[in-house]
């Protein structure tokens, strides 16, 4: 790659990178000290100091129970990063799987496994989760099996797709041509040429599932109480809404900062791994 | 064209297939017997057995899946057990809230969308072009059920324009039950808008690379002339599919947006039925969502083919 920049030089010159990184380290940061310090306990209620407004004690003021609200989107951060990083990696294991063993056998294989993927696609998404939930019982659990499992046909396509142009390629004849299988071949050479790709697309899964989680949570079907979670607070400040406004307004902010970074990261990563696409946009 | 629109036929109904398999699946894996669930813990053993009995609980699951695909083919849909009311009338009450909702919702984005779509692409890379897709960014970013109680906050409660909620039918004039439904619409259309508008300004920008849009500008057709001629018309293609797939999200979001604005439609309907623990209303209401979607998709499908002769059928 003579004459151009480096990987992080190229990432630091990127606005939508930069900015769309710093909000979701603020996000992770956010989460990682909440798990040793907030300024309140978040779940702990005080019903002598209901409905605080903002000061220096509590910068965003209290609940309806008296508990700090900064403290409870503190907590509430460890809630959607559980949310993403778990229901992501659901969709990658069983995905990524099906969409390299769906490009390495092609045939009848590929075949079914990509109709059942059209399938889920056609199928509301969000309608089903929302049965399993019910079915299944409400809880954060449940409803993270159930955005994972929305995020395997996603996966499975773009991992197919990409693992098929893969193994068009010279090099991959060449390691046929030494004897290798195709565990080996997919294992040794399709997937760590397909990483990038996977990459970019879990960041934008990681921000969807987010937003599924925190919609199941405001629906009374994700997490339960008292786990500090953006979604419920928004659910349990509804009727206080015109006692104070403001309870409907921070953990919907915390919400959109977190998708809104971790969308801006995607949009970055694409155009950062593949300038090409950049240009064409 | 008669191949594809076959082959398109029998996607559509393995999907349907797929879709009543998955639905009445997601019944079947409930830990427990189905009839204690729906009558809850308390309730004596005759009274389970005798649900039991009435729902065929005790048949083996193939026959019982047989059974309910006849039921559903023939329209006849099951009863409520809250409610002790044909699922079909329950849904035929609440659908004068949902599709209009929904329909106001599409045209809303779908105005929004074409407006600023077409405005960034001929912006491109300009001021106005990157304000309009930060903001789009801004509008996919931002939860729908959020945007619903921030208008609330607004339009209701500090403004006293519109009521913070519910729904004062249809018979008591149209304009009272429009207004009902304008702040929800407005918080669906903001998220499909700015989806929308992303494509739209790309599907544009790709069309005005294309040669025939030189030889226009080459011909002596002004910029203007070029873009609402020629440009418009083949990127609506790409966007139209895109709205047909966005329809599936779009039914979501009423949900979740008429149990902000305590609207009694479908959604309210599912809700309150799963709190209610009435499967049958879960199971039948989820599937004909899911069938409507699945139709859509096909009419989208089908539009797709006829809108651009290009497409071979093999392609699409």
């Amino acid at each position: 790659m003579e004459g151009q920049p480096s990987f992080w030089r190229r990432c630091l010159g990127h606005r939508s990178f930069v900015a769309g990184g710093s909000l979701t380290g603020l996000l992770v940061l956010t989460a990682i000290v909440s798990l040793f310090w907030t300024p309140w306990d978040p779940i702990k209620q005080n019903l002598r100091d209901r409905f605080a407004s903002p000061s220096w004690e509590h910068l965003l003021g209290t609940d309806q129970f008296g508990r700090d609200i900064f403290s409870i989107i503190m907590a509430g951060a460890q809630n959607s990063i559980t949310v993403g990083v778990v229901s992501v990696s659901i969709g990658m294991a069983f995905g990524v799987a099906l969409g390299l063993w769906a490009s390495a056998k092609r045939g009848w294989v590929e075949e079914l496994i990509m109709r059942a993927s059209d399938f889920m696609y056609a199928f509301p998404a969000i309608l089903l989760a929302i049965m399993l939930v019910a079915t299944l019982g409400q809880g954060a659990i449940n409803a993270i099996v159930a955005i994972g499992i929305f995020s395997i046909p996603v996966f499975a396509r773009l991992t197919r797709g990409a693992a098929n142009a893969i193994w068009a390629r010279e090099f991959i004849l060449a390691a046929r041509a030494a004897g290798k299988g195709k565990l080996r071949i997919t294992i040794e050479h399709v997937l760590p040429n397909i990483v990038s790709v996977l990459v970019v697309q879990a960041t934008i899964q990681f921000a969807l599932a987010i937003l599924a989680e925190a919609a199941l949570s405001f629906l009374g079907l994700g997490a339960q109480p008292p786990t500090p979670s953006w979604g419920r607070m928004l659910d349990e400040t509804r009727s206080m809404i015109f006692i104070n406004p403001w309870l409907a307004v921070y953990p919907g902010m915390a919400i959109a900062i977190s998708v809104l970074g971790l969308n801006l990261l995607g949009d970055g990563l694409r155009d950062v791994i593949d300038p090409r696409l950049a240009r064409k946009r | 064209m008669s191949v594809f629109l076959a082959k398109r036929f029998l996607t559509f109904i393995a999907t349907l297939m797929g879709a009543t398999v998955l639905t009445f699946m997601a019944l079947e894996i409930l830990p427990g017997d189905p009839a204690a669930v729906i009558l809850g813990i308390d309730a004596p053993e005759s009274a389970v057995q005798a649900l039991r009995d009435k729902l065929g609980l005790d048949r083996p699951i193939l026959e019982r899946y047989f059974a309910w695909l006849g039921d559903i083919v023939s329209l006849r849909f099951g009863v409520s057990f809250t409610y002790s009311t044909p699922v079909i009338e329950l849904v035929q009450a609440r659908l004068a809230i949902t599709i209009p909702l929904a329909i106001m919702a599409m045209l809303l984005s779908a105005v929004v969308a074409f407006v600023l779509g077409v405005y960034a692409a001929s912006r491109h890379n300009k001021a106005g072009d990157v304000t309009v897709m930060g903001i789009s960014q801004l509008g996919i970013s931002v939860p729908n059920f959020w945007l619903a109680l921030l208008l609330i906050l607004l339009f209701a409660v500090n403004l006293r324009w519109f009521s913070a909620g519910g729904f004062p039918g249809w018979d008591n004039g149209v304009w009272p039950a429009f207004k009902a439904l304008l702040l929800p619409a407005v918080a669906l259309a903001t998220v499909q808008g700015a989806i929308l508008a992303r494509f739209t300004r790309s599907a544009v920008l790709e069309t005005m690379r294309e040669d025939y849009v030189r030889t226009a500008r080459a011909k002596g057709l002004t910029r203007r002339a070029t873009l609402w001629r020629h440009v418009l018309r083949n990127a609506m293609i790409p966007v139209i599919t895109i709205m047909g797939l966005q329809f599936a999200n779009l039914l979501a979001g009423t949900i979740i947006v008429e149990e902000v604005f305590a609207l009694p439609g479908l959604g309210r309907l599912i809700l309150q039925a799963i709190s209610n623990r009435d499967v049958v209303v879960v199971r039948d209401v989820v599937l004909m969502l899911a069938a409507f979607v699945v139709f859509i998709n096909f009419v989208v499908d089908i539009l797709y083919a006829v809108i651009d002769p290009r497409l071979k059928p093999h392609d699409v």
